[in-house]
Parts: structure tokens; C-alpha cells; sequence
């Protein structure tokens, strides 16, 4: 065990699989000598050449193009995306290419080799364009996989996974959370299995569920929620596709309440998906309506970003409202 | 270039600016319409054998296009798409590389797909979406593909094979580099051809691929099929550059512009392509000028958008300049040829009346291949669609006998 904060945690993985595979690439805007604009792959160019960790042109779609090719080929594509806000020049070669390329090709050619790394999330003073959460776009497109790490040990698991399983996988990073969250991680290989969930703490009176950097928000919001004499049971779904709908709706269930929330605007966000499938599993079990505490239907803002974000004030009111409906 | 803006820096004192059509781009041409080499050029190395498989490769595809498009016209397969005019631009091409190189292509290059050995039968389950399809019948008519021969799946979105091919192109060089100078150790055994049409060629894609290229120097062939038409939309509506040739240049990319109705135009051009991307470790684009005697496909009517005078003008027959060239080897007998083409069009007829009657894929193709093994929330989509499809069979009659 070390002591690593995210970015070290993902550098691990990464380290982990250029070691592994002679063939696995790193590539992406300034992920070079420079090692990505937030470090991410820090001495990778150094330790496996200027070949296999490689700037490219500034162009998404060609980024993505190339990771598509290069994991047709059969070798480890891990592209990065500088900015989740910056993905969608690259949206055909994710949604039209990579996820289809299995399914249209009936199985002759795959590129589950494929893995895209890409930083999201506010928190940042990043305003509208250094600040999404993209995550819903993706999770309407069969044959791709998403995931969302909250801390540097998920990080490193879930991002090994991620680069194994033989489908093209979605990796966000929360970057608000890259150096503030740090922990014990193990410097040798693991995973944690994708399209789980995991119960964080468990409760009796309504279950949270969140992923990735909000996670932190709605454990403070529980932490105050049980001074208050509620206990809350709180879940990180971990993978928004496949997502792990029986964690979510045993505990459901037990609690007879549930509060998602995420930063993306709260119309189609992925809450949606997840309050429709609950309430038709969990119907009969339900004390009060599914909530969902999310960013408003902007874009992303600066200078009110306070008053935007699903804080964890926000989300202590609304498990009130739930506990008093 | 040793500056820090990567660039010549030849110092002018006069304000001059470069003319937009500065570059005179000459267009590589072997063969005569009379099927002779023209006085001052030099034919390719190309031996019988492989002359001899050129031609029936472009002498089936003409007769396949054209059963194929009745049979679209007798509703028997809901759409189709002829090479008619290209042939030559396709095969030859194909035919200068090496059988494990990779071909990306648009969807109007099955010339180069049979000239790897795809076979008759499977171009027809392909096209008739039946269980023997290795596409799962997933596909509209002509999105062919095959692993065993090196020919990736054609996707209808355009142009986005084209940064692909540049990171296929470079995973196969990946192996040949010295891990510690980063240069070119050994020569690549194989390597990229790209196929794309001038319309492709203006989707960002493009850019994006070809200066990835050049920049990653991945040893992709790129092919631009310069056939005059984006369905409707002729070459001068869609550029103003000296085709699409000018643009390698931009890219820093060795180019050439060939006669793509000549096939001994292209196979040299290509086979030195090859030559360029395996040993120097870099791409290379190649424009072939053909016409697109056909529509662009049995969707589209161009007597609607092009005159008869200019189709009476640009009727150059690719295959028919080669024939003549074959004849005057000696390398063809005409009467043999006559007779051949009557027995293919009866084997083509049988295997689109076989095909035709074979069943549908299962039902289990249509959730499969997703994911390399279905997620549960499919999953349970799949039991719950089977057990609707069972509570009313006639209204599902393809699968509805089937369903285990």
C-alpha cells in the first residue's frame, strides 16, 4: 500500500498496462513529455518512448479515430480527451464507430482494446467549458461502457478493468478531485469488476446514490441527515452503463426511499434512467417519489456556480422533503 | 525544419501571396484507349497471373453490378451500389498489395473485397441479410466484411475510416520501431490502404487523418476515388483546390494523382506506394480520376443532375482498355472471355436464388455482439421481447418458429 491521490492511482494503472502489453499506447493533447495537463501520465513517455505516450494534433475526432484503428489492430488504445467538455467533435467516432463496431461487423472486428480517459465535472472555476459531466450522451449508446471512480483506490481498479474488459469503456475522472482525494491504494495490479455498485454505508431510512466526485456531497449530506436522527444508506454506483440496478433496488427496498444526484443538468440526466427502472422494480416498497438533486437546465456557470451545483445542503433538504412527504 | 514554427522560412522582401492553384499536378497515364503504352511510359512488373486475376476480378464485379442492380429494381434486395467507371481504380489497387494488408474502405470497392477471395456466394448472404451473412444480416445491402481477408467492415457513416486506417496503420508499425532511437528498425510487413471518395473527403475526418498521418507517420495508402460526384453534388461544389492531391502536400504527405481508368496506372502507383509506406514508415495519398458511369447508388437518379452530353464524354470503359492491353499480351483469348462471362452470369443467378431462400439470423443475433457477452438489463430485454414474440407468433413469423 501507498499513499496516492488520483492522479497517482491512474498513473499506476496506466504504468501497470504499458508494462503489460509491448503494443499499448497513451496518447492524447500534451499527455507527452509534458505528461497531460494535469499529470496524469507523468513519466510514461520517459519510461516507454516517445512511440507508445505520444502528444497528438489537436483533433478530438482524430484522437478518437485513431484509438478506434489502433484497437481494431489489437493493441491497448488509451486516449485521452484533455476535457470531457471537449469530447464531442469525437461523438461520431464514440457513438457511430466504437460502439457499433462489434455489433456491425458481426463479430469479425472489435475494438474493445479501446479505453478514453476524460477529466469531467466542475469545481473548478471552469465555467461552461471546463466543467461538464457528459456522462448521460454516452449512456444512451449501446456497446459502450461508462465509468466514474470517487477515489484513488476505485480509480485505479475500476480504470484497470476498464482497459481489460473487451469493450470500449468511457473513463471520467472527477478532476476537482484529482489531488484532493488521496488514500491507501496497493502499488501492485487489481481490479474492481465493472457494472457494480457499492454500498458505501449503510443505513435504514433512504438510500443516496451518486458517483464519482458527488459522492463526497451526499456523504457529508448523510453525515448531517444523521445528526438529524436519519440514517441513510449511501450507494456509489460506480458504472452509469451497465449499471447495477439490484444493488439499487434491494436497498431501495429496505429504505422505501431514494435520492439520485449528479452534476449534469437534471433533465435526461442519468437520475432519470435511474428513478423510472427504481420505481417500476420498487413500486410497491416506495414511502415517497423518487427525488433527484442535480445541476439546473443551464450550461455550466461561473460566477454562480455556488447557487448551481447540487450541494449538500440541496440534498439534505430533499431528504427531509422525502422523509416528511 | 529547425524552427520553432516547423516551417520554411524563406525570407521575401516583395508582397507576394502564393496562388491557390500553385501547384501543376500531373496525372500518371500508361495505357492508350487503344490498350497500348503510351510511347513514353514505362509498364509496370506485373506478371500474367496477377494481370489475368485483375481482369476476371473486374470483369465479375461488372456483371455482379449489374444483376445486382435488376435485382434491386425487381425488389428482390432493398438497395444497391455499382463501381461501374471505377473498376479498375479498385482492383488494380488491391491487387499491387500484399493479401494480409488492410483494406478500409467506403462501400463502392467490393472489386478489391473479391480480388482477396470473397466469395460469390457470401457477397449474395451479405446482401440478402440471411443467418449465413458474417455481418449477422445487421447491415444494408453492400456493407461487406471479413476478418480472413483483411477487409474491415464498411460503416455508412463517411469518411471515418480515414483516421482509423492511420491508427491501424500505425499499431502495424508499432512492432518494427527501435523502442530506444523511436526510427524505423525493420521493414513493415504490412500496411494500410484507405479508400475514399472526393465527397468523403471534405468531412473533418479527413483532415483529421491524414495530418495524424503525416504527423505519426503511420504507413497508410491513402486512395481518393475522385469520381466527380457526392451523390448529386458535382466535384466543383464541393472544392476549390486542385483536387484532392493539392491537399497531401499541405499535409506533408508524398502524393501522386493517377488515370484511374488505367490499370496499370494504378497498380505501379500503388505498388510504390506500398514500397514508400513499408520501408519508409510513412503514408502516402493517391488521387484516381475516374468518372462514376452509374448512379451513386439504386436510391439515386443522376439524369436529374447531369447532362447526356457530359456522360456521352466521360465514357471511358476501365476494363475494356485492359482487355484490349490483355489481348495484345496474348494473355486473353476474346472468345473465352465471351463465354466466360455467359457462365458467370448463370452462377451469379443460382447464388442469388440460393441466397435468397435461406432463413433470417436468429433471434439471439439481435442482442448479441453488443458487448462481447450480453449486460443484464439486455439481457433481461432479450427473455421479455421472447416470451411477447412467443404469445404471438404470426405476428412475428421470421423468428417466431425458432425461438428455443
Amino acid at each position: 500500500m501507498a499513499k496516492m491521490n488520483m492522479l497517482h492511482a491512474i498513473n499506476s494503472a496506466l504504468d501497470i498496462t504499458m508494462d503489460e502489453h509491448p503494443q499499448a499506447c497513451i496518447f492524447g493533447e500534451d499527455v507527452g513529455y509534458f505528461g497531460g495537463v494535469f499529470r496524469a501520465t507523468s513519466g510514461l513517455q520517459e519510461k516507454y518512448g516517445k512511440h507508445r505516450v505520444f502528444n497528438t494534433p489537436l483533433t478530438e475526432q482524430g484522437i478518437l479515430g485513431f484509438a478506434n484503428g489502433l484497437a481494431a489492430f489489437g493493441a491497448p488504445a488509451l486516449a485521452e480527451i484533455q476535457f470531457a467538455d471537449y469530447i464531442f467533435p469525437a461523438f461520431d467516432q464514440i457513438v457511430n464507430e466504437a460502439a457499433k463496431f462489434r455489433y456491425r461487423s458481426g463479430n469479425e472486428f472489435n475494438v474493445g482494446n479501446l479505453t478514453i480517459r476524460t477529466p469531467y465535472g466542475g469545481g473548478i472555476a471552469g465555467g461552461l467549458y471546463h466543467s461538464q459531466s457528459p456522462e448521460a450522451y454516452f449512456a444512451h449508446t449501446p456497446g459502450l461502457k461508462v465509468v466514474v471512480p470517487r477515489n484513488p483506490y476505485q480509480a485505479k481498479g475500476l480504470l484497470r478493468a476498464a482497459i481489460k474488459d473487451d469493450n470500449p469503456v468511457i473513463f471520467f475522472e472527477p478532476k476537482r478531485l484529482y489531488r484532493a482525494s488521496t488514500g491507501e491504494v496497493p502499488e501492485e495490479d487489481y481490479s474492481i469488476e465493472l457494472g457494480t455498485a457499492e454500498v458505501v454505508q449503510e443505513g435504514t431510512d433512504i438510500t443516496l446514490l451518486a458517483w464519482g466526485a458527488q459522492m463526497e456531497i451526499i456523504e457529508a449530506a448523510a453525515q448531517q441527515a444523521s445528526e438529524q436522527g436519519i440514517s441513510c444508506e449511501v450507494i456509489d454506483l460506480r458504472s452509469i452503463l451497465p449499471w447495477d440496478v439490484e444493488t439499487i433496488a434491494k436497498s431501495v427496498i429496505k429504505t422505501g426511499r431514494l435520492i439520485v444526484s449528479h452534476e449534469a443538468p437534471i433533465t435526461n440526466g442519468f437520475g432519470a434512467e435511474i428513478a423510472a427502472t427504481i420505481q417500476q422494480a420498487c413500486f410497491l416498497h416506495l414511502e415517497s417519489p423518487i427525488l433527484r438533486v442535480c445541476g439546473l437546465d443551464t450550461p455550466y456557470p461561473l460566477a454562480l456556480e455556488k447557487e448551481y451545483v447540487p450541494d449538500a445542503l440541496k440534498v439534505l433538504a430533499a431528504i427531509k422533503q422525502s422523509m416528511d412527504f | 525544419m529547425s524552427n520553432p514554427n516547423n516551417v520554411s522560412l524563406n525570407i521575401n522582401h516583395a508582397l507576394e501571396f502564393i496562388d491557390g492553384q500553385a501547384l501543376n499536378i500531373p496525372t500518371l497515364s500508361i495505357l492508350t484507349e487503344d490498350g497500348d503504352i503510351h510511347p513514353s511510359a514505362t509498364a509496370p512488373d506485373i506478371s500474367k497471373h496477377t494481370a489475368i486475376k485483375l481482369y476476371e476480378t473486374m470483369r465479375f464485379i461488372r456483371l455482379l453490378d449489374e444483376r445486382m442492380q435488376g435485382a434491386q429494381r425487381q425488389g428482390r434486395v432493398s438497395f444497391y451500389m455499382q463501381c461501374l467507371g471505377e473498376e479498375a481504380a479498385v482492383t488494380a489497387s488491391a491487387a499491387a498489395l500484399d493479401q494480409d494488408d488492410m483494406i478500409m474502405a467506403q462501400y463502392r470497392e467490393q472489386a478489391a473485397l473479391h480480388y482477396r477471395g470473397f466469395t460469390l456466394d457470401q457477397f449474395m448472404n451479405q446482401m440478402f441479410s440471411n443467418e449465413l451473412d458474417l455481418g449477422k444480416g445487421r447491415q444494408m445491402p453492400i456493407h461487406y466484411g471479413s476478418k480472413a481477408l483483411n477487409y474491415m467492415t464498411i460503416s455508412s457513416p463517411l469518411g471515418t475510416q480515414i483516421p482509423q486506417a492511420t491508427g491501424y496503420a500505425y499499431g502495424q508499425k508499432i512492432k518494427h520501431i527501435d523502442a530506444k532511437t523511436g526510427e524505423l528498425a525493420s521493414t513493415i510487413d504490412n500496411v494500410t490502404i484507405c479508400y475514399f471518395g472526393e465527397g468523403a473527403a471534405s468531412e473533418g475526418d479527413f483532415h483529421a487523418g491524414l495530418n495524424m498521418a503525416a504527423v505519426h507517420r503511420a504507413p497508410v495508402i491513402f486512395f481518393a476515388r475522385n469520381n466527380g460526384y457526392a451523390i448529386s453534388t458535382p466535384a466543383d461544389e464541393q472544392f476549390k483546390g486542385d483536387g484532392i492531391a493539392s491537399r497531401g502536400v499541405g499535409y506533408g504527405i508524398k502524393t501522386i494523382r493517377v488515370d484511374g481508368t488505367d490499370a496499370l496506372a494504378v497498380y505501379a502507383a500503388t505498388k510504390k506506394a506500398r514500397e514508400i509506406a513499408s520501408t519508409q514508415g510513412e503514408p502516402v495519398l493517391i488521387e484516381s480520376i475516374a468518372y462514376r458511369l452509374g448512379a451513386h447508388s439504386t436510391s439515386d437518379d443522376p439524369s436529374g443532375y447531369r447532362s447526356k452530353d457530359e456522360e456521352a464524354n466521360n465514357q471511358t470503359c476501365p476494363i475494356d482498355k485492359f482487355r484490349k492491353w490483355l489481348v495484345k499480351q496474348d494473355w486473353l483469348n476474346e472468345e473465352d472471355d465471351i463465354k466466360a462471362k455467359e457462365s458467370i452470369r448463370e452462377e451469379i443467378l443460382a447464388a442469388l436464388k440460393r441466397a435468397e431462400v435461406v432463413a433470417k439470423p436468429a433471434l439471439e443475433e439481435l442482442v448479441s455482439d453488443v458487448y462481447d457477452t450480453p449486460i443484464p438489463l439486455l439481457q433481461r430485454q432479450y427473455e421479455q421481447l421472447k416470451e411477447h414474440i412467443k404469445q404471438h407468433p404470426n405476428a412475428y413469423p421470421v423468428t417466431a418458429g425458432r425461438i428455443k
